[in-house]
């Protein structure tokens, strides 16, 4: 019982006055910011992070709470409304979603989606209260090897697993451990790759790196394509209440979607999207109106978006036990804690439990908030939706600005942000996957250092990654995940000889 | 989408990214031989680097394998008048700040700019919503995140 000992500790943190008030900020800010179209919960994060920069850590990190499930939420309004999904774990949602709303039932669809979200967020943080633990105490006993295989298992499952295309996959996240390796190297100070520019010694900045794929990338890919395909708001027509017909579609749905987002989102697997089509298509075959679906099924939403909440939670099991970042948002959330001192992982369980359970206490918090504070607001955030696409990109641009010049201000640091930017728009535009780059660009060095700590101990001897039971098991595991795909590929091919 | 590259022979995107990506290696892999500091146990901060560079050339190479096969997917033709006003806008930023223009100037110029990029045709209005952005965004972190953005002659009459 010492879980519910702890959370009840984290609600006292949780419920300080100051605490709710900057939940309740970040829940708002979390929903404007990714109410926007192309704007997904990682950009959001990103470009709030220096918004949070001057609070104390635990005001700061329960603020990161609410915007994390804020993005997420208002991410899904725009996949509903605009038929825009942000990032592809709102693909499903707006399969369904969206033509709901075109057939006038835009209401009903964002409050299955935001109740359902919320019933999901709900389980999958008890979920990760009373995982963490059990996994802390597991983690204590990994050694440097078994991390190392750990963030090779991460490696592999977010670049190659997923995707159109493992190669393009590993070239991001190559390219990401390439700038990761850039700076003043930790163990013996070597500077690495700085070619003598003196700003370059601490690093590439992950919110500099990501803020320019993400959001001047963004700009860039949408300015280039803009007379293509004008985006349209479906407005919302009818009530905005669920009946009870629509309860009765929805709640199954939900468990279903929690139920594969949860343990999926908790798997050093990497993403969303596997989570909420496998929930789209469970949904479809379960559904007593199939016909429905394609046309406006209400568990098309309901499913795939509790998916989509319980994987976020359960994404933040690895981050908080481990300190292992499997999506770009988690890798984001990272760099808000390293910004602190503060490096999630077992140690943190120990050292600073007030705060490791007032966040996840805030995460209870901020998914009420989201409820009752979004029902009624939907129509506030339907006319951010309305903002002409000029202003809007210019000011994410203004924004993206403003956040790097706060962390850093140097013309470099904004180069930086620029080539990134420019980076970010080539990767979209040949469909190259940016989030493995942002992981690989924070999960690269930590990589290393635990390679070289379990080196040190083993006295240079590479055959303890393969000794130790654990480590070798995932090197297998990481080895299958980056096989698999190429050799299902050559078996396809073979097939269609063989026709 | 159809892919109508493969019969030009190769597919040239793909190299391109092919030979970007061995000279990457190549940077990743001098620098790494120009290091004088050694480590004493397992091993030093060169041996990540050669890593990385074997792992960039695997993937260089296996890109010109790409490139005479299905090659990358061959994407829409770009707007470049749009992306070379956004493009602009932003340089104009990083000279602005580096040669101590200021903060407010620049974000006037990066959101006329980009509106501009993106369709709209009315340079000087948005220069000046542009320019009240800024200046707001300045004061507000100047006051009250006592944080200073880059100042230059506009913004030091506000301190």
């Amino acid at each position: 019982m010492d879980t519910l000992l702890s959370l009840l500790n984290g609600f006292g943190v949780a419920f300080e006055p100051a605490k709710l008030m900057f939940c309740l900020i970040g829940v708002f800010l979390g929903t404007a910011v990714g109410v926007l179209p192309g704007i997904g919960p990682a950009l959001t994060v990103a470009l709030l992070l220096p918004v949070t920069f001057k609070l104390d850590p635990a005001g700061s990190l329960i603020m990161f709470a609410g915007i994390y499930y804020g993005g997420m939420y208002g991410g899904s309004t725009t996949a509903i409304l605009l038929n825009a999904p942000g990032e592809s774990a709102s693909l499903a949602t707006a399969l369904e979603g969206s033509k709901m709303a075109k057939a006038g039932r835009g209401g009903p669809a964002l409050a299955t989606s935001a109740i359902g979200s919320f019933v999901a967020g709900l389980i999958a943080t008890i979920g990760l209260a009373f995982l963490a633990p059990l996994l802390v105490e597991l983690a204590v006993k990994f050694g440097p090897w078994d991390y190392f295989a750990l963030m090779i298992v991460a490696f592999v499952t977010v670049s190659a697993t997923f995707g159109d295309s493992p190669l393009r996959g590993l070239t991001s996240l190559f390219l990401g451990i390439a700038l990761g390796l850039i700076g003043i190297d930790k163990l013996t100070g070597q500077a690495r790759l700085t070619f003598g520019v003196p700003e370059l010694l601490n690093g590439v900045e992950v919110t500099t790196l990501a803020v320019g794929l993400f959001a001047v990338g963004e700009a860039f890919y949408v300015a280039s394509k803009r007379a293509r395909d004008p985006e349209e708001i479906i407005p919302i027509k009818g009530s905005l209440w669920m009946t009870k017909e629509d309860w009765k579609r929805s709640w199954a749905p939900w468990l279903r979607g929690t139920a594969f987002g949860f343990p999926i989102g908790a798997l050093p697997a990497g993403g969303a999207e596997v989570p909420t089509f496998l929930s789209y298509s469970t949904e479809r075959k379960l559904c007593k109106y199939p016909e429905e679906f394609g046309k406006g099924a209400i568990e098309g939403v309901a499913g795939p978006e509790a998916a989509n909440n319980a994987s976020a939670a359960g994404t933040l099991v690895p981050l908080l036990t481990l300190g292992l970042p499997t999506s770009a948002t988690a890798a984001i959330m990272l760099a808000g804690f390293q910004q602190y001192g503060l490096n999630p992982g077992p140690l943190l369980f120990a050292e600073k439990p007030d705060l490791v359970w007032g966040l996840i206490a805030s995460l209870f918090v901020a998914n009420v908030m989201l409820v009752i504070l979004n029902l009624p607001l939907i129509g506030l955030w339907v006319r951010l939706l309305a903002i002409p696409q000029p202003w809007l990109y210019a000011g994410i641009l203004v924004f993206a600005t403003m956040g790097t010049l706060a962390v850093n201000s140097s013309p470099v640091e904004l180069g930086m942000l620029f080539a990134f930017g420019f980076l970010g728009y080539l990767m979209r535009r040949y469909d190259y996957p940016v989030a493995p780059m942002v992981v690989g660009l924070i999960l690269g060095p930590m990589a290393e250092a635990q390679l070289r700590r379990a080196l040190q101990i083993s006295l240079g001897d590479p055959m303890i990654l393969l000794e130790n039971p654990i480590s070798a098991t995932l090197l297998g595991i990481a080895f299958i995940a980056l096989v698999a795909p190429f050799v299902m590929k050559g078996l396809n091919r073979f097939k269609a000889a063989e026709d | 989408m159809t892919n109508d590259t493969r019969t030009q022979g190769a597919n040239k995107p793909a190299l391109v990214v092919g030979v970007l990506l061995l000279i990457v290696a190549v940077l990743v892999g001098y620098d790494a031989s120009q290091q004088t500091i050694t480590s004493t146990y397992g091993i030093g901060p060169t041996a990540m680097p050669y890593v990385v560079a074997v792992g960039l050339v695997i993937l260089g190479l296996s890109h010109f394998v790409v490139a005479f096969r299905e090659g990358l997917p061959q994407p829409d033709e770009a707007d470049n008048p749009a992306l070379l006003w956004i493009a602009g806008g932003l340089i104009f930023l990083i000279a602005c700040i580096g040669l101590g223009g200021g903060f407010i100037i620049a974000i006037a110029v990066v959101f006329a700019c980009t509106a501009r990029g993106m369709g709209r045709q009315a340079l000087a209005i948005d220069a000046a919503i542009g320019f009240m952005l800024g200046l707001i965004i300045f004061l507000v972190f100047a006051k009250l995140l006592t944080l200073i953005l880059p100042s230059g002659p506009l913004e030091r009459l506000f301190l």
